[in-house]
């Protein structure tokens, strides 16, 4: 089997051609959802791999619910089938479990300049019981309108899993974000 | 995949992007689900069922609250929450139908998988926790019914996440991210209501009298679950009711209500739901649940 994978890619660019090229398909599907985003930014595309003529490529669910996973699982495989690619296999990977900070550098510059704030650090996995939040956040998110930090959650629940509403103190904008998990 | 307005994006030819219907891709595609060595199959299905089921369960009387919610936001919240849990129970049902595979006549062809297990099941099989399928209240029942709910499944969650089987150990460790969010809205909810007027304070009050009854049951471990804890693959509930007291006394006293002085509600001869024994409210939620499928068992759509 020839592997592609985010760490290894181009390590071997002859074993490894139809990988490589497989993955470069594969890294230009957006997000259904969020498509200023693609599946690399969002940090879901685990590994690109190909077997025997078959294209594997393993997805990693952002949300366990999220309908979004059906829909990244048809759009890799029409934009491989589109490529040439005939044969094409979508694995799903569930470990370790995908965290908000797998979204790569560009990726949280495309979302704060879609007027989305992008996501802080995710919270430590703790070993006692998970601390219960009572009050607001206390980290109050920075509005990606106009960069102030006086800002107040609305819901931790948006139109979409990932995202909670917020709205600025300062210019009064309501926004959304990408919440930490 | 931009659009003038809904209509042009609801009437898309060939559209794959609702998520509606039966026909979705196994959500375990890929997954190695061999059954880690010494732990029984049988018992690994059923328990995956428990936890599947409480979820699902869970998740339709939630969804229930659409177009009931008091606001916007609690109705998208809602809806979120009971999403998180369809998924949690999607994975857990298919662990479920990987673990048992053979056995009893599935639906046709395809065999049995997540489908089969949420619409083809009776009610004596369907092995949720009681709690879950309670006919829906008013708002202060539902936020105290999420409060317990997710207080007890974080907790068993969290646990779980070094299970030996590798798979219900991922789906654990990701469902504790979601749980976290589901805990923490419920509870702050509940604060503002017995912190609020003295009506919202009544309400809060009589919603968790309503639901205690069904706590003990939470931490009553069926025979299955003790032997997945005993060989490392599940956890014992009974083990998690120090943490759960703790979380509703932090709860509770910010919230300035009572631990409600109710008697348990008793099984049939100490059977629950674990062993498929439920209240009068299953049989209706089922009905619901399972009518579109069972009026033509074949179906994709």
């Amino acid at each position: 089997m020839v592997t592609a994978s985010t760490r290894d890619a181009g390590g071997a660019p002859d074993a490894g051609g139809a990988a490589v090229s497989a993955r470069a398909v594969a890294e230009t599907v957006t997000d259904p959802e969020l498509p200023m985003l693609t599946l690399a930014d969002l940090g879901v595309l685990r590994e690109v791999s190909e077997a025997g003529g078959t294209v594997i490529v393993s997805i990693t669910p952002t949300y366990t619910g999220c309908p979004a996973m059906d829909a990244m699982r048809d759009d890799l495989v029409r934009a491989l089938h589109g490529a040439g690619f005939p044969d094409v296999e979508v694995r799903a990977v569930l470990r370790p479990a995908w965290s908000t900070d797998w979204i790569s550098a560009a990726g949280r510059r495309k979302l704060a300049a879609a007027g989305i704030a992008p996501p802080r650090a995710a919270p430590l996995p703790v070993t006692g019981p998970i601390p219960l939040t009572l009050g607001p956040p206390a980290r109050p998110v920075r509005c990606p309108h106009c960069g102030s930090a006086q800002t107040r959650l609305v819901s931790y629940f948006g139109a979409t899993a990932c995202r909670s509403l917020h709205r600025c103190g300062a210019c009064q904008e309501p926004f959304e974000h990408v919440k930490e998990i | 995949m931009s659009f003038d307005n809904a209509y042009e994006a609801i009437t898309e030819q060939n559209d794959t992007r609702w998520a509606f219907g039966t026909g979705f891709a196994d959500p375990l595609t890929g997954v190695d689900t061999t059954v880690p060595a010494g732990v029984g199959a049988a018992d690994l299905a059923l328990y995956s069922l428990m936890l599947g089921d409480d979820a699902l369960i869970m998740s339709h009387r939630l969804q229930q609250w659409c177009a009931n919610a008091p606001e916007l936001e609690d109705e998208v919240a809602l809806a979120n929450i009971a999403l998180d849990l369809l998924g949690q129970a999607r994975l857990l049902l298919s662990r479920a139908a990987a673990a048992d595979g053979g056995g009893r006549s599935g639906r046709g062809e395809e065999g049995r998988g997540e489908d089969w297990y949420a619409f083809f099941r009776a009610e004596h099989e369907f092995r949720n926790v009681r709690l879950a399928e309670l006919e829906r209240g008013d708002f202060g029942e539902l936020i105290a019914r999420l409060v317990v709910f997710s207080t007890w499944r974080l907790a068993v969650a969290q646990r779980l996440g070094s299970s030996r089987d590798p798979v219900l150990a991922a789906v654990a460790a990701k469902a504790v991210k979601e749980i976290t969010y589901h805990r923490d809205y419920a509870a702050q909810w509940l604060v503002r209501l017995g912190d609020g007027t003295q009506f919202s304070r009544e309400r809060a009050q009589a919603g968790l009298a309503a639901i205690w009854p069904y706590v003990p049951e939470l931490f009553t471990a069926h025979e299955v679950e003790r032997r997945l804890a005993a060989c490392g693959a599940g956890v014992d509930p009974a083990g998690v009711r120090g943490e759960f007291d703790g979380v509703l006394a932090a709860v509770l006293s910010a919230a300035t209500l009572e631990v409600p002085d109710v008697a348990p509600r008793a099984g049939v001869a100490g059977r629950t739901g674990r062993h498929g024994v439920h209240t009068e409210a299953m049989g209706d939620l089922l009905a619901e649940l399972q009518s579109v499928a069972r009026a033509d068992p074949g179906a994709t759509w």
